[in-house]
């Protein structure tokens, strides 16, 4: 049993139908007599909207309905909001404008929602889509945060565009200790906006049965729970004892499915208002690259003071964040507390200082992307380091060694609210050293420069908080929900189990992962677990998936109803062994009384308690068991990544050699389920510093809204990673001591990149740093020497 | 998409009569450009016309000092002639290297070079070689087939049946791939034909592909990689886009010729 059990490669048991395309996702759902939406975008980044041509539609074949911002209202629903309150430095709540379903007065993105036409077929309702006549008074508009201030209004009464302007740390320790610095290093960089690019697009279908006045939306979501909660609570469209959410098999989501879009509240809507049709819509690729949340988009300047010796004295950031058009669901949180707190990274510096100004703009809303505000404070940390190392002539990995918490300094207080539970920096730096033979790499260097060629390697010292997270602190933080997590284990009469959970698998396998939970707690055989997830008719309320949290929160859950099962269990056997509880032990699968062979598995545990014909007297029958668990601190993933790659000074083109990644999970439950996390995320993030970038031209207008556009990374643009997750400090913050992976990859990967690049060629080049970039740096540099 | 008829026929010559009957039908090769613009509904055809069930069209033989490719040979097929490997083994790779395998296996030379995209291979191949173009209506010579960007020779119901392709005395292709479509962002395709006359052709740089006469004549004196040196293109025609400025396209072209010349030389 255990040979599937915690620890254990074991195969995912969901990729059978994954593979044999028996997935079931949003788009495969066919409701009889189904029809489709179509949205009416924006063809401008900001202008007045007038008349809507109607009529002229609502009379063309097959048209069932046309909906207008002036119908939502009118109806009396609610505004989407973002559910996390930033406090400026004043005191001021952030400003946060309506982010209506529908646009009312004013479009303010290309791509944003004007009209939603729904008819019997897709045909039809794109005819109809393509036929509506919208007056549109187009406006100045701006799309780079640098120049939000200075832009147009984009929303009434907010002046400068300005959300909020935030700060964290000590301003006055930080400038006291920039007094004594020896030498500062200074950086200005821009973390490039991504598109989210899931495999499967977002897709909705919304149907109202008008006999039970039941709502149930099937929706792309990564929190189904989070999604009724909203759905309900702010927007209106149904009280939330009459509204389910399904979120099926669903194709990745990066974090751009946790939020709340306008599409999955008016299909259901729509089909309240047609009487109970079921409404169907599902994006197209164009339409996903223009209307899914963005990631990233900051633009910032750091500087890091140090002394005489080498030591880190402090580091002062300032960032200004493009959250674009309205503010997504946690958009929010994602360049403050996700971003600053992490700004101490793997180093002890004493003092830090941080402020961050958010700011409006004629773009796709920006929310939580793979890692959200952790690679962005990882990038620039890790960038500054390096350039630190090369201005003094330190060696990188020794400038980084010399400047870590040290690991008998745990739990360690940062100076940016954090307290960091475990860790060994020192053990993963140099296990990744030691992968990548960094001692070999001046031989190397050579030899490529024989063939003409510049090679660089790149360190990446990086850390996270994930399995998000302690609900008071984010309430402290001005979170507007709890981040517990919920899970239940539940045994049949045949000593089957289902496992309910409030956490989402879109991607990550948590069918294997948490059957290997249950096997190695319960002693239960892996095949005989069922895991269930995505309807909020089914599983406990619970709070979803991201942050890295699913395991450590979600999975902590499932293990206390483990061991609130084996409490009862206890009961049950004593009474059957004729033994005292105290006597009862439980160890594989099987109650047994201490000292004895006597013994009676958990399967027929179960049936006693189903079948409760011989049974304690004062305990309940049935065998079931449920916890919530709110973590009482984040976990802190942390690692180091080397690159090595070479430039090819003709053409810029860069190419990556090799790729280490040394990673410190705590514990692990299934390490191929890891690694292949990790191979996702570092594809990310590699593609993020050398290919990845959401394009808007000066008008607003999405240049890489297709893929002809838009470079994803493929399976050429990188070597075999070498990955390394073995050496873990277990996580202080469950029992499993487990911290989560999912993000890792997309967090560490690009300042390790744009570091060997760096190290290459002389000089940094912003991402993504295509060939046509990295070859004007190199010519660039040629002609400052030359000159010289 | 949007609806629209659907017909097949038999005989490219019944093809080109659907064709000239209805100016608002289309025809449709390997589908992997026109199917992707109708689900955008880019166009609106009343008609496709489908070329895939006329027979003969697919064949590769040698013929003359040249190879003979119908119009409907996918690139997949290309590349796995022994007949081009043998006769013409840059050809090969070069058709190896067109977009994925779903594209290479349903893409054809005939589609590739009516379409003209200008980030295209084939047309390059076309141009430089001369290669003549047989179609419905008669011949033309690969040399005036591309008068500008996602234009030919062609007239709306003229249809390609053949390519006759010079075979020359040695080749080179190198490509420099757009990081987002991965067609080229500057191609280059070196010659010497038979006759000893050095060509250079590239693709993916300008509105169409067309002759790169600085290389050429720098070439013609002297045939090494240093011949290029200081040999620079004009880039005030080349394309511009969020990839590459023209000045970067200009830059690469003789970058990507230089290979070809060095590994022209090692064979």
């Amino acid at each position: 049993m255990t040979d599937k059990g915690i620890g254990a490669r074991t195969l995912r048991k969901e990729d059978r139908r994954f593979i044999t395309g028996k997935g079931r996702y949003v788009d495969d759902i066919r409701m009889q007599g189904q029809a489709y939406a179509v949205f009416v975008r924006s063809p401008h980044a900001h202008a007045r909207i007038g008349a809507i041509g109607k009529d002229a539609v609502l009379g063309m074949p097959g048209v069932l309905g046309v909906f207008t911002g002036a119908d939502v209202q009118a109806d009396g629903l609610g505004s989407n909001v973002c559910g996390w309150n930033v406090v400026s430095k004043d005191g001021s709540g952030m400003n946060m404008a309506p982010y209506p379903l529908l646009c009312t007065d004013k479009a303010r993105y290309v791509g944003d929602r004007v009209a939603m036409v729904v008819a019997e077929t897709l045909d039809q309702a794109r005819d109809a889509a393509d036929a509506l006549e919208v007056d549109y008074e187009p406006l100045p508009a701006v799309v780079d945060v640098a120049k939000a201030q200075d832009g147009p209004v984009i929303h009434d009464g907010i002046a400068g565009n300005l959300i909020y302007d935030w700060e964290l740390g000590d301003k006055a320790a930080t400038e006291a200790a920039f007094q004594k610095a020896a030498h500062v290093t200074r950086i200005e960089l821009v973390n490039n906006r991504l598109a989210p690019n899931a495999l499967e697009p977002r897709a909705a279908l919304g149907h109202f049965d008008p006999g039970t006045e039941q709502h149930t939306l099937y929706v792309t979501s990564q929190n189904p729970h989070v999604h009724r909660l909203v759905m309900s609570a702010f927007i209106g469209i149904a009280p939330e004892h009459k509204l389910r959410v399904v979120a099926p098999d669903v194709g990745g989501g990066f974090g751009s499915k946790i939020f709340i879009y306008g599409e999955e509240c008016l299909v259901l809507w729509a089909s309240r208002k047609l009487d109970g049709v079921p409404v169907k819509w599902t994006a197209d690729r164009t339409e996903a690259f223009l209307s899914d949340a963005h990631g990233r988009d900051h633009v910032s300047k750091a500087e890091l003071a140090i002394d005489a010796d080498g030591d880190f004295l402090a580091l002062r950031v300032n960032t200004k964040a493009n959250l674009g058009a309205y503010m997504s669901t946690f958009s929010s949180c994602v360049p403050t507390y996700l971003y600053a707190t992490l700004l101490a990274g793997q180093y002890k510096t004493p003092a830090i200082y941080a402020d961050v100004q958010a700011y409006y703009t004629n773009t796709s809303p920006v929310d939580a992307y793979r890692g959200a505000g952790r690679p962005e404070a990882s990038f620039l940390i890790e960038t500054i380091v390096g350039q630190a190392a090369r201005e003094l002539g330190r060696d990188p990995a020794e400038l980084r060694r010399q400047n870590f918490i040290p690991k008998d300094a745990f739990p360690y207080q940062t100076p940016v609210a954090l307290t960091y539970d475990t860790g060994d920096y020192a053990a993963t730096l140099d296990r990744a050293l030691d992968l990548s033979d960094y001692k070999g790499f001046e031989a190397r260097k050579r030899e490529s420069a024989s063939r003409g060629k510049l090679r660089g390697i790149g360190l990446s010292c990086y850390i996270e908080a994930c399995g998000i997270a302690p609900s008071a602190v984010v309430g402290s933080l001005g979170a507007g929900v709890g981040l517990w997590e919920s899970g239940k284990v539940r045994f049949s009469h045949t000593g089957k189990v289902q496992v309910l959970t409030g956490t989402h698998s879109h991607g990550q396998g948590h069918e294997t992962s948490f059957s290997q939970l249950i096997a190695s707690k319960l002693g239960v055989p892996f095949e005989d677990v069922e895991v269930i997830h995505g309807d909020t008719e089914k599983t406990p309320v619970g709070m979803g998936t991201y942050g890295s949290r699913s395991l450590a929160v979600g999975g902590e859950a499932i293990a206390r109803s483990c061991d609130k099962i084996v409490a009862k269990g206890r009961k049950i056997a004593a009474h059957l062994l004729e033994a005292a509880e105290a006597d009862i032990e439980f160890k594989d699968g099987q109650f047994t009384v201490k000292g004895t062979d006597r013994a009676k598995s958990i399967g027929e545990v179960a049936f006693a308690a189903y079948v409760p014909h011989n049974y304690p007297e004062g305990v309940e029958p049935g065998l079931e068991e449920g916890a919530f668990f709110d973590p009482p601190n984040f976990t802190y993933p942390a690692g180091t990544y080397v690159c090595e790659l070479e430039v090819d000074p003709d053409t810029g083109t860069t190419e990556i050699l090799r790729f280490v990644a040394v990673d410190d999970f705590g514990n692990v439950v299934n390490p191929m389920i890891v690694e292949g996390q990790v191979h996702g995320g570092l594809m990310q993030g590699i593609g993020q510093a050398l290919l990845e970038g959401a394009v808007y031209d000066q008008s607003g207008q999405l240049v890489s809204a297709t893929y002809m556009d838009y470079a994803m990374p493929r399976a050429w643009d990188v070597p075999f990673f070498e990955v390394e997750t073995g050496q873990g400090t277990p996580a202080q913050a469950n029992s499993l001591g487990v911290k989560g992976c999912g993000e890792a990859g997309a967090i560490g990967a690009p300042a390790a990149v744009i570091n060997a690049l760096t190290d290459a060629i002389g000089v940094r080049v912003e991402m993504p740093a295509t060939p046509e970039k990295v070859w004007h740096a190199i010519q660039a540099t040629r002609h400052a020497q030359a000159a010289e | 998409m949007y609806a629209f008829d659907y017909a097949k026929p038999a005989s490219l010559d019944e093809a080109a009569r659907l064709l000239a009957d209805d100016p608002e039908a289309k025809a449709l090769a390997g589908g992997q450009t026109y199917i992707p613009t109708l689900k955008q509904r880019l166009a609106q055809p009343t008609r496709l016309v489908d070329l895939a069930g006329i027979p003969d069209l697919a064949t590769i033989k040698e013929e003359g000092d040249g190879l003979a490719v119908g119009a409907m040979t996918t690139h997949k097929a290309v590349a796995a002639s022994p007949v081009v490997q043998r006769a013409f083994p840059e050809l090969a790779y070069l058709a190896s290297l067109i977009g994925d395998p779903a594209v290479r296996a349903m893409g054809t030379i005939g589609g590739s070079v009516a379409n003209n995209d200008p980030a295209a291979d084939y047309p390059v191949v076309v141009l430089t070689l001369d290669a003549t173009v047989r179609t419905t209506k008669g011949e033309h010579r690969g040399s005036d087939f591309f008068p500008g960007m996602f234009e030919t020779a062609l007239e709306p119901d003229e249809l390609i049946r053949e390519f006759h392709i010079p075979v020359p005395e040695a080749a080179a292709w190198e490509k420099f791939r757009n990081p987002a479509s991965r067609y080229a962002l500057v191609s280059v395709l070196l010659v010497r034909t038979k006759d000893g006359e050095i060509r250079c052709g590239v693709g993916g740089a300008g509105p169409t592909c067309f002759r790169a006469t600085a290389i050429e004549d720098a070439l013609r004196s002297s045939f090494a990689p240093e011949a290029l040196d200081g040999v620079t293109i004009d880039a005030g025609d080349l394309n511009e886009d969020i990839h590459a400025t023209a000045a970067y396209r200009a830059h690469l072209i003789p970058v990507l010729a230089k290979r070809c010349v060095r590994r022209m030389l090692r064979r």
